[in-house]
């Protein structure tokens, strides 16, 4: 076996290295550094001809030099003409320095690549090896422009040696990694794929690199290497421990290339041919079946091969997640691991274990394996097993084990580590309100987040836990109770005394009747903590007082000395200040039937699911959530009174709306003008109130739904998508889109910006702006939490026949969103044709450890698309007769679902894009507009009428446009904004 | 796409004694990278993971009496077979050095490279079988 001694070969360089190791101090070594500097250079520059190794030895110097952290300004040229050398030694020393040191630099970079092409073409394999391994390691775009197309040669030609084909296989993919453009798909890519049956192991490992990173692209050029993948891994796992011989490692046959051929295999759903799948199942099995056999070597380097496979077939085995037989021995295989005394295994025990929590066939045989978890979140030495620990608890929660997950988590919640305490705040909050059964157990489980981590609770949760109590009369009285003991401790976090300011300010009364908690108890408990409260607090607390003051009259005196005091009426604050002025002067001079009104009890919040339950609910069947609601609350409404929700009581519409009003009260619409054509007066139609709404043929509701498969894998968004690590799922399986999505999709319709989706985790912001059939859109991704986002991948997807109509052009984002920030994403949009269906905008990421998807619809509509357009009324009536078809006529008669406010109406008309035409309509009260829907193929000009009748509290809407399947589905959008 | 972003042997002071880069670095990032490195992985012990969660990217590393070599992945790439992946590449040098040290690493620094060229390349596992690339290294040595 070959063995060096130490600086063989260079004595000079030896020697070098010694005086630099023998310096003393940092100045010492500078010195001998610039002395030797001086001293290449005037070789360098010297009369003398160097010889072929004097400047390999000086241009080795000079590396050494720069690797210990000097710059280097000389020296590129010698190390280029050590390329042309024919010794080995000497082109070695020259390709270092230059894969090291070179960055691009334009006028070596010509020669540099001459000497390449020189060697490339040499036929000897020693000096394409280096050439090639030069390739791959600068990987610049110059050289990909010189050499892209030569590389796919050399890898398939017949007479290429062994060693050549396994760097030029590496080499291309690193050039297909820089600039994919520059490696073109040709017939070489199918000789490609027959590599996996080559003789040699060491190209088969190299190759199957290569393939698993064009297959990624182009699925289906490659498609072939999975039956080849299949019956080489089936070689491999099948073989004994010897036959391999010199990629046997310790025992186990080639776990490496066992290892990339798996992966491989994660690229592509389960093998459609069922002799090729049975024998890959036959293969995992056999994996599964050598984890049992007792072990052939005691070193922990035959376990570590062994597992990586073992490891490796487990993801399979979960992407597929399709062999409920497979995924329970997976399970219990990692079952045995959760216990092994190597820390290594526990940890990807761990780790593993929490995708398998996600499958269906594999959540119960998780379950089982609690109580292990458990310990381990308690017991283990090193933070980042316990996190995983954290993460796996949060994935195997359900119904059945919350309470003692919870519990459990809120234990070590004491103890965690600063880093993870949000994140596991988090999930604690996610979990308690997801797999409540009874809400007192809910508070009590948010309230011991405040008062143990009160720093990591995030606004959210405290909101969210106010909203629950509002809505849940059951619960007030638990609420207001626990609180107030809460607020006995002598230093309880900020936090809990907004939470407790604002229950006791809405519920307090509840327990008013015990002398322990009566209204003077409560209120000094809340006033003693007043004065050490930031100002958001105390202007809460100034709320939940004017609040005490209705609810408990016997205190508005001590209140309203309080409110007197100079520090509230000459506050520094002026929010401070105006509450105190204004809560004073009604608490004054309102009788108390309208305090009572004013301060009546919050409203409910509006009952709706949030996203995140949805979201996991759908991943663990039905019956898994719960059925608490989320109500998200606008953050600037916190507080009772500054930002209560308008209640009836409390409304004062502004003038103009109830002059409005008076208006419309007035005379029904009168009938419509002649010119419009069909017999329908509206007073008929309105009087039969909604039974005589048209039936609207196949709702298009449902063709909006039937029109939701799964976009096609050749859709060109996800050729365009940025390749997703290999865990993830692909763009072709992207999920539904969430439940609210429609809903979220008509907030977008009138108009342009705004919040198109916010929960715990994010906040997704859209600005947009239309012209023509040209569209730009700017999406803000928020990250809310202090967690760094990782894999962040948003990417839009055209289901069904859109891809046709529109075109959307997505930039790529940073992979990863730091906590708080915020990335934005441009979408460049061109309307084709009419189309039906917006795009869907997929976003997936991971936080904590833990994937999250999310699907929904982008707010593009085909009404953004609209050009406006003036007439004067007797155009308008021409057009409108001349559109006078039946199919080309849509129209829908609905109750209003809003206050039927003709400013906002108008608005409306104008945000959706059309021309609002005056002085048209015979009946003031009527809306008429007109626009043209501009398309890349075609215009489609549209007319409108919309006809309110405020008696009634309904709209006729009527759609006129050329096109049958764009009136309807204007007409459709349209009418669900009023 | 999972590939291997660097390998770094360092020593328990920090110096570094490889560093090779299969991501485009400047040499502030670089630096900074190699002092990171070094903190997060030396502050740890025997009963620790040979894993650490690093930026976006997780180093899988082992030491060897006072160097730790590390190799920098993704975050979903196959703990294992990296960590193994190492203790082959320990194994090779071991044999080509002829029970290696750390001075052998720091005089043969340029031969080290080649070592890893043959085995790693493009960020990706080329060749595992100890017996062929010592094969080839011997071939090289044996050339001028």
């Amino acid at each position: 076996m070959p063995a060096v001694s130490k600086g063989d070969g260079m004595r000079g360089l030896a020697v070098f290295i010694s005086d630099i190791r023998n310096c003393k101090s940092k100045e010492a070594e500078i010195k001998r550094i610039n002395k030797e500097l001086a001293n290449i250079r005037s070789k360098f520059k010297g009369d003398k001809a160097l010889d072929g190794y004097s400047k390999k030895k000086y241009v080795c110097k000079l590396l050494f030099i720069f690797l210990l952290g000097h710059d280097i300004d000389f020296g590129h040229m010698e190390a280029v003409n050590l390329l042309s050398s024919n010794k080995y030694t000497e082109k070695q020393i020259g390709y270092l320095f230059i894969s090291v040191l070179v960055n691009s630099n334009s006028e070596l970079i010509r020669l540099i690549n001459n000497a390449i092409k020189n060697d490339l073409a040499s036929r000897n394999p020693t000096f394409m090896c280096l050439a090639l391994h030069c390739i791959a390691n600068v990987g610049s775009r110059e050289m990909g422009e010189a050499f892209a197309a030569d590389i796919p040669r050399i890898l398939v030609a017949g007479d290429s040696m062994d060693s050549v084909k396994q760097s030029a296989a590496l080499c291309l993919l690193r050039l297909y990694k820089a600039s994919p453009d520059l490696v073109p798909m040709g017939e070489w890519t199918a000789r490609v794929v027959h590599l996996l049956n080559d003789q040699h192991m060491g190209v088969v490992t190299a190759a199957v690199s290569l393939i698993t990173c064009l297959c990624k692209k182009n699925p289906d050029d490659f498609k072939t290497c999975i039956s080849l993948a299949v019956s080489r891994l089936s070689r491999i796992v099948s073989s004994a421990s010897t036959d391999l011989q010199d990629y046997t490692y310790y025992f186990v046959p080639a776990p490496w290339l066992s290892v990339k051929l798996l992966r491989l295999l994660q690229c592509y759903p389960p093998p459609e041919d069922a002799a090729v799948k049975g024998r890959l199942v036959e293969c995992l099995e056999t994996v599964l079946n050598k984890a049992q056999e007792p072990p052939k070597s005691k070193k922990v380097q035959h376990s570590n091969a062994k597992n990586a496979i073992l490891f490796e077939t487990i993801s399979l085995i979960i992407h597929y997640d399709s062999e409920p037989n497979l995924l329970v021995r997976a399970c219990n295989q990692l079952g045995q691991f959760l216990q092994h005394r190597e820390t290594n295994l526990r940890y990807l025990a761990l780790e593993s274990m929490c995708t398998l929590a996600s499958s269906e066939f594999s959540h119960e045989a998780v379950k089982t394996h609690i109580d292990t978890v458990i310990n381990a979140l308690k017991t283990e030495r090193d933070v980042s097993v316990r996190q995983r620990a954290a993460d796996l608890l949060y994935a195997m929660c359900d119904r059945s084990n919350a309470k003692q997950i919870v519990s459990e988590m809120l234990r070590y919640l004491e103890t965690a580590d600063y880093a993870i305490r949000e994140e596991i705040v988090l999930k604690v909050a996610i979990l308690a309100e997801k797999y409540a059964v009874d809400y007192s157990w809910y508070v009590d489980t948010i309230l011991n987040l405040i008062r143990i981590a009160g720093d990591y609770v995030s606004e959210e949760v405290w909101y969210r836990v106010l909203q629950i109590v509002t809505n849940r009369d059951d619960v007030q009285g638990y609420a207001a109770k626990t609180v107030f003991e809460a607020l006995q401790a002598p230093a309880c976090h900020e936090n809990m005394v907004k939470v407790g300011g604002y229950i006791l300010g809405e519920f307090g009364n509840l327990i008013a009747g015990d002398p322990r908690s009566s209204p003077p108890v409560q209120f000094s408990l809340l006033h003693s903590k007043f004065h050490l409260c930031s100002v958001a607090t105390r202007a809460l607390l100034l709320s939940t007082y004017i609040k005490f003051i209705n609810l408990f009259p016997e205190t508005k005196a001590t209140i309203q000395g309080v409110l007197r005091a100079g520090s509230q009426l000459r506050n520094a604050d002026v929010e401070l200040q105006q509450r105190a002025v204004e809560y004073l002067t009604l608490s004054s001079v309102a009788s108390t039937d309208v305090l009572a009104t004013v301060l009546e009890e919050m409203p409910p919040f509006p009952e709706r699911e949030s996203s995140i339950l949805a979201k996991l609910k759908r991943k663990k069947g039905p019956g898994a959530g719960s059925a608490l609601d989320d109500g998200r609350r606008d953050p600037s409404s916190n507080d009772i009174n500054g930002g209560v929700e308008p209640t009836p009581s409390t409304v004062s519409t502004p003038s103009p709306s109830a002059d409005l009003l008076g208006l419309r009260a007035a005379p029904p619409p009168a009938a419509p003008p002649a010119t419009s054509g069909a017999g329908n007066l509206l007073v008929d139609v309105f009087s039969d109130g909604p039974a005589a709404q048209p039936s609207l043929g196949p709702a298009p509701e449902e063709a909006f739904l039937s029109e939701l498969e799964p976009p096609a894998p050749e859709s060109p968004m996800a050729l365009l998508a940025d390749p997703a690590p290999a865990a993830d799922p692909g763009p072709e399986d992207i999920g539904p889109p969430i439940p609210e999505a429609d809903e979220l999709l008509n907030k977008f319709v009138c108009k342009n910006n705004g919040v198109l989706f916010e929960n715990q985790l994010l906040q997704i912001g859209v600005k947009s702006e239309f012209r023509q059939n040209l569209g730009r859109m700017y999406l803000f991704y928020g990250n809310k939490t202090s967690v760094q986002f990782q894999n962040f991948l948003p990417t839009v997807v055209h289901p069904g026949d859109l891809q046709t109509q529109l075109a959307v052009q997505t930039k790529r984002v940073a992979a990863q969103v730091d906590g708080g920030a915020q990335v934005q994403q441009v979408l460049n949009i061109e309307c084709l044709r009419d189309f039906l269906t917006p795009p869907l905008l997929s976003v997936r990421f991971r936080y904590g450890g833990a994937p999250q998807s999310l699907t929904l619809k982008l707010p593009v509509t085909i009404n953004k698309f609209f050009q406006p357009t003036e007439m004067a009324a007797q155009d308008f009536f021409q057009r409108w007769k001349q559109l006078s078809l039946p199919q080309q006529e849509a129209q829908k008669i609905f109750k209003a679902n809003h206050p039927m406010d003709a400013e906002v109406t108008k608005a409306k008309l104008l945000g959706f894009g059309s021309a609002l035409l005056d002085n048209v309509d015979p009946n003031p009260e009527n809306f008429v507009g007109a626009g043209i829907i501009q398309t890349k193929a075609l215009q489609v000009g549209c007319l409108l009428r919309l006809e309110p009748n405020a008696q009634a509290q309904m709209y006729r809407l009527t759609l006129r446009t050329s096109k049958e399947p764009v009136s309807r589905h204007l007409c459709e959008l349209l009418a669900q904004q009023f | 796409m999972v590939w291997i972003r660097f390998i770094l042997i360092q020593n328990r002071a920090g110096k570094t004694r490889l560093a090779k880069w299969y991501m485009q670095f400047d040499d502030d990032e670089k630096q900074k990278l190699i002092e990171e490195v070094h903190a997060v992985v030396t502050v740890r012990d025997a009963k620790h993971t040979n894993f650490v969660e690093f930026r976006n990217f997780k180093i899988i590393y082992r030491r060897y009496a006072g160097l730790y070599f590390c190799i920098c992945v993704d975050v979903n790439d196959n703990n294992l077979a990296y960590l193994e992946a190492i203790h082959n590449f320990v194994e090779v040098l071991n044999e080509y050095f002829h029970n290696v040290c750390e001075l052998d690493l720091v005089f043969n620094f340029y031969k080290v490279y080649t070592v890893v060229d043959e085995m790693f390349l493009a960020g990706e596992i080329r060749e595992t079988s100890q017996t062929k690339v010592l094969k080839q290294l011997l071939m090289l040595q044996s050339l001028e």
